[in-house]
């Protein structure tokens, strides 16, 4: 049973790849959403947390719709990428990358914002009185001392960027070896006649896929807790 | 030298702050909790802004309002050593040390590991250590930090009273061996007799008096502030000998010689002796057949004039000291200014918790 297609092989390769730089493009926003959050009170911050949570709450179409409008080759962020650097985001897997990362983005921002408020602000204090500026403080203590909502953080929205369809389809379409994730390559094998059998080895896949990053973050996880100083 | 004057209004308080203390002194911010003293050394060490004063250390801006200067806190060059420690739980000891001196270099290490006596602790996690080892790894990463003023924030009110005394004797090593200008906050008379130089009173957010230990703790006007059932006089000494025949030691002052039980120690070396104004009585005559060891002549220099049962008596007997005796006493012996009376003090009422400044000459 499990010999699987080539096209097979390519939807998961190709979910993978979306997933991975949905999550590594997005994550330093994430961090700096998150820190702001936690951190710093200021004017808008209110609204800030709104549209940080807007993915969550919106029907995935809507936001396939709005990324549409604004990453179009008219409109006014897909008109600049592809003027200035020659980047066509619309129909082409960047572009599901994209929606991936913006459907996860709460996510990520919510449990890596989760954790940093566990992060005593006094030690980073303690650590700017032993000379340290603000971005050694962030990189040698808040951040190693909020790693488990990090990961977790990464995990969530791996998973999630994996699983993303709603705003995909309706963004970048369904594109074979494109566009065609594993979600949208299950969909569109229950559209023929026969293709039953694909579509529940891709979820078994899929079921894999989500067990193996749910273990590998609470191995880190737990590395890290038990990790001996020396 | 450090220099600070500041002023900060809070909703419910404001703070207005204006005090020295001598290059290479240990001064003490000493104050109920909640009188500000954490705000002030908070806003020394700048991790908050004052609205409006200055801050210099031998001439060197930290803050200055109307300047528009406000060094960050990793420019001050200040140590602080904060009352919960604050070490970094995801580092063992020696990488906590070695934040700070990383980024200043220099710092020797091996000096600061042994006077703290932490070559055993080097590469155990910070969270598994007790509350005095803890303070002792916070101390040293700040020294090693090279701080040009050291800020200690009731580095022993987390430390239960058994463990404050495996500290201590760190604290006394510190302020021997180090040359540093130190801050220590404490709402504790003892250490504060014990540790400190100067003594600046911090009372509702301003400074109420400010000045070397003996003197602030001779004024019987601040007895409200220095705490009533632990104030009394302090006494700048010289240890003489030892009298091993009955484990006595004598230690000099301007009045005479005074005997303290059980304490012994290189002749020379200056003693701060806190004799607590319950432990002094006072005769009009010198006292035959007593068990009272040291009898002091003197003059009475004030009388306080409480309403209660009891009153505080200054007497100059070469240095101010302070005797309280109930009211009927005062006045059956008609004690008043001016009266020339016997201070007496009993040998065994003074501890080894009622001495300090060891170790260090001068000021």
């Amino acid at each position: 049973m499990f010999e699987l297609s080539d096209i097979e092989r390519e939807a998961i390769l190709l979910s993978l790849k979306v997933a991975f730089w949905a999550v590594a493009v997005s994550l330093p926003f994430g961090v700096a959403c998150a820190w702001l959050l936690s951190r710093k009170s200021f004017p808008g911050k209110s609204v800030l947390n709104g549209i940080v949570h807007l993915p969550l709450v919106l029907p995935p179409v809507v936001v396939g719709l709005i990324l549409l409008l604004l990453f179009g080759t008219t409109g006014p962020i897909g008109g600049f990428l592809k003027t200035v650097f020659g980047i066509t985001v619309i129909f082409t897997w960047k572009g599901a990358a994209v929606a991936a990362a913006i459907m996860a983005f709460p996510l990520m921002v919510r449990a890596i914002r989760l954790s940093l408020d566990t992060v005593d602000p006094g030690l980073e204090r303690a650590a700017r009185t032993l000379g340290a500026g603000p971005i050694r403080t962030f990189f040698t203590i808040t951040l190693p001392l909020a790693l488990p909502g990090l990961v977790t953080g990464i995990v969530l929205a791996f998973a999630r960027s994996l699983g993303e369809f709603g705003a995909t389809i309706t963004f970048v379409s369904n594109i074979p070896g494109e566009t065609r994730t594993l979600p949208l390559a299950i969909f569109s094998s229950l559209q023929v006649p026969d293709g039953e059998a694909v579509a529940i080895r891709l979820a078994v896949v899929s079921v894999i896929l989500a067990f193996a990053a749910l273990i590998a973050s609470e191995l880190l996880v737990r590395r890290h807790e038990h990790r001996p100083e020396t | 030298m450090l220099s600070v004057q500041l002023e900060k209004g809070y909703p419910q308080f404001a703070i207005r702050a204006d005090f020295d203390a001598d290059a290479g002194s240990i001064s003490a911010l000493f104050g109920r909790s909640g009188a500000g003293k954490t705000s002030i050394v908070d806003m020394i060490a700048g991790l908050t802004r004052p609205d409006a004063g200055k801050i210099e250390i031998d001439g060197d801006v930290l803050f200055d309002a109307a300047a528009g200067i406000n060094l960050p806190p990793e420019k001050r060059r200040v140590g602080y050593v904060f009352q919960n420690s604050r070490l970094f739980p995801h580092m063992n000891v020696r990488r906590n040390l070695l934040y700070g001196a990383a980024t200043v270099g220099g710092a020797d290490f091996r000096q600061i590991a042994h006077l703290l006596d932490l070559q055993p602790l080097m590469n155990r996690s910070p969270v598994k250590l007790s509350g005095g080892e803890q303070q002792r790894v916070a101390i040293g990463r700040a020294l090693l930090s090279r701080p040009r003023l050291l800020l200690m924030d009731e580095p022993l009110a987390g430390i239960d009273v058994q463990r404050r005394n495996e500290i201590l004797p760190f604290l006394d090593r510190l302020r021997a061996e180090v040359d540093l200008t130190m801050l220590y906050v404490s709402h504790e008379i003892e250490e504060v007799i014990r540790l400190a130089d100067n003594m600046i009173l911090v009372s509702d957010g301003t400074i109420a008096a400010s000045g070397a230990v003996e003197d602030i703790m001779s004024r019987l006007d601040l007895k409200p502030l220095t705490g009533r059932y632990e104030s009394g006089a302090v006494l700048a000494t010289t240890y003489e000998a030892y009298d091993a025949e009955f484990g006595l030691g004598h230690l000099a002052f301007d009045g005479g010689t005074l005997r303290v039980a059980g304490l012994e120690m290189d002749h020379g070396v200056p003693v701060r002796a806190h004799i607590r104004a319950r432990d002094v009585s006072l005769a009009l005559s010198r006292p035959a057949d007593s068990s009272i060891l040291n009898v002091f002549d003197g003059k009475i220099v004030e009388v306080t004039d409480e309403p209660g049962p009891q009153v505080d008596v200054l007497v100059d007997i070469g240095a101010p000291i302070i005797a309280r005796v109930t009211r009927k006493s005062a006045h059956d012996l008609a004690l008043k200014p001016g009266r020339p009376v016997f201070a007496l003090i009993k040998a065994v009422a003074i501890d080894k918790r009622s001495l300090g400044g060891q170790g260090r000459t001068g000021r």
